[in-house]
């Protein structure tokens, strides 16, 4: 215990190396989702068309998925003889991210589709009556919904970061190169290194932490700025 | 811009839900000028017909002809609803809103709206989140966003059936002022002591039905139907 301790305050170099590529692949894969989450979140809250029902049906099952399959599924698709492979993507922070940006867009959709539907019944009246375009329209709801959204992206943030089975698989846990946090805590645990795993751990907790915090902040500032 | 809306015609317009009749069949008339009263209790239909003419009610028969198309007529319009819509911004940007939607660049919006929010007696809180006003606050918001934009013709849902009789006063004052300045009014209320205030033109709707159209002065002297006999005399309540 003293020992994790140590590791952590003496900031370790090979401990900051791991948990930088873990913030940098799931904040990387956290924007791309966003990109994809929200817009799509907004569409579904304006517009009726055919498939509607159908895309939220799909995303809530997706929310369930054992991101090991998501894994798997990807692995498939990139390895070597799979329809990606000539990109030589497995093994790094790229497929990474890629499998990171699969199990949480359907995360932060659900959450972001739930809250914009209920802003949307609120300003539906009014955004019709004012002949605002779909496009209007879902930049509308997306600003004034934007604290609620805030949260949807904290909750894909916690889901990525802690994330192990996906990125084992696709990333390999390579030293140096795909080695984040989780698959670390997993491979120090398994050889027997509780006072690594353990500084690990804190770190991860530590990172997750902080990202809330300061996300937090970040609405609790501009709340005070405007009551 | 007045010329390019109205008049307005109805003929045998109705909206139905579930097969049942709401609001029809409306054979109507309008021209672009003063304030015009949709008089009628609870649940006659007032709120649907105006919905109707703005074209957000669905129309289940006959046509609502403006003198352009449904969703330039839209253009030109605007729409204060029975319970304020006010979005979850400050009231400065619920102010500029309509105005960034038209391309009105972000200094002369600010400007448009100060001058706005002073108007209502808003102008102390500009920087205040719009949910936390009084409902009465929230309505006058809500009037001012719809004017702001310097509409043809603005529709007001019963604007000032939860206010006290100040607050009623001070917003029949602004309307009265927005016709002055050539708004077209129509307003729906199921308030006979403001009709007789406020009104130029008088539409009296009762289970869906128009039963009477014409000058408030006429109406309110020699009112030709029954019902609307009945009405005046108070025999017909919300
Ligand atoms: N979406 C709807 N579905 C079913 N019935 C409806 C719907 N909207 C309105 N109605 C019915 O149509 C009738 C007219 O409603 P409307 O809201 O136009 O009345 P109103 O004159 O505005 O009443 P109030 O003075 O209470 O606002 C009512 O009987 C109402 O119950
Ligand atoms: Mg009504």
């Amino acid at each position: 215990m003293r020992h994790a301790f140590w590791l952590v305050v003496t900031f370790d170099a090979e401990l900051a190396e791991i948990a930088l590529r873990s913030l940098r692949v799931t904040l990387t894969a956290l924007v791309i989702a966003c990109l994809i989450a929200l817009p799509l979140a907004a569409l579904l809250a304006v517009r009726r068309f055919r498939w509607r029902r159908a895309t939220i049906a799909l995303l809530n099952a997706l929310m369930g998925l054992p991101p090991v399959v998501v894994g798997l599924i990807v692995y498939i698709f990139l390895s070597r003889s799979g329809p990606f492979g000539a990109l030589g993507l497995l093994f790094t922070p790229t497929a990474m991210i890629v499998a990171q940006v699969i199990i949480i867009v359907p995360l932060i959709a659900s959450i972001a589709h739930q809250s914009l539907r209920e802003l949307w019944a609120e300003y539906h009246d009014l955004l019709i009556s004012m002949n605002v375009t779909q496009m209007q329209k879902m930049r509308t709801l997306i600003w004034d919904a934007r604290r609620a959204l805030l949260t949807a992206a904290l909750a894909g943030f916690g889901r990525g970061i802690g994330e192990v089975g996906a990125i084992m698989i696709v990333g390999g846990n390579i030293d140096n190169a795909t080695r984040v946090l989780t698959t670390a805590i997993a491979l120090e645990t398994g050889k027997g290194e509780f006072a690594l795993a353990l500084a690990l751990g804190f770190v991860l907790i530590a990172l997750a932490l902080g990202v809330n915090l300061a996300i937090h902040w970040i609405g609790q500032t501009e709340r005070d700025s405007r009551w | 811009m007045v010329t390019e809306l109205f008049p307005v015609t109805l003929k045998g317009a109705e909206t139905s839900r579930r097969g049942k009749r709401l609001v029809g069949p409306v054979d109507l008339s309008l021209d672009g000028q003063g304030l015009c009263v949709v008089l009628g209790p609870n649940g006659s239909g007032k709120t649907t017909l105006l919905r109707l003419m703005h074209g957000t009610a669905r129309l289940t028969g006959g046509t609502v002809q403006w003198a352009c198309d449904m969703d330039t007529a839209r253009h030109h319009q605007a729409f204060v609803f029975q319970r304020p819509v006010v979005l979850r911004r400050t009231v400065e940007e619920n102010l500029t809103y309509p105005l960034r939607l038209r391309g009105v660049d972000r200094k002369a919006a600010k400007a448009a709206a100060q001058d706005w929010a002073e108007r209502v007696g808003l102008g102390q809180h500009l920087t205040r989140r719009a949910m936390v006003l009084s409902g009465g606050e929230q309505q006058k918001l809500a009037i001012a966003r719809a004017l702001i934009t310097n509409p043809a013709l603005v529709f007001l849902d019963e604007p000032t059936a939860s206010l006290d009789g100040r607050a009623m006063r001070e917003i029949e004052a602004i309307l009265l002022q927005a016709k002055a300045d050539g708004t077209r009014l129509i307003l729906s209320t199921h308030d006979m002591g403001q009709a007789r205030r406020i009104a130029d033109e008088v539409v009296f709707i009762l289970g869906g039905q128009v039963h009477e159209t014409g000058p408030a002065k006429m109406f309110f002297d020699t009112p030709k139907t029954p019902e609307a006999r009945a009405f005046l005399k108070g025999d017909i309540v919300e």
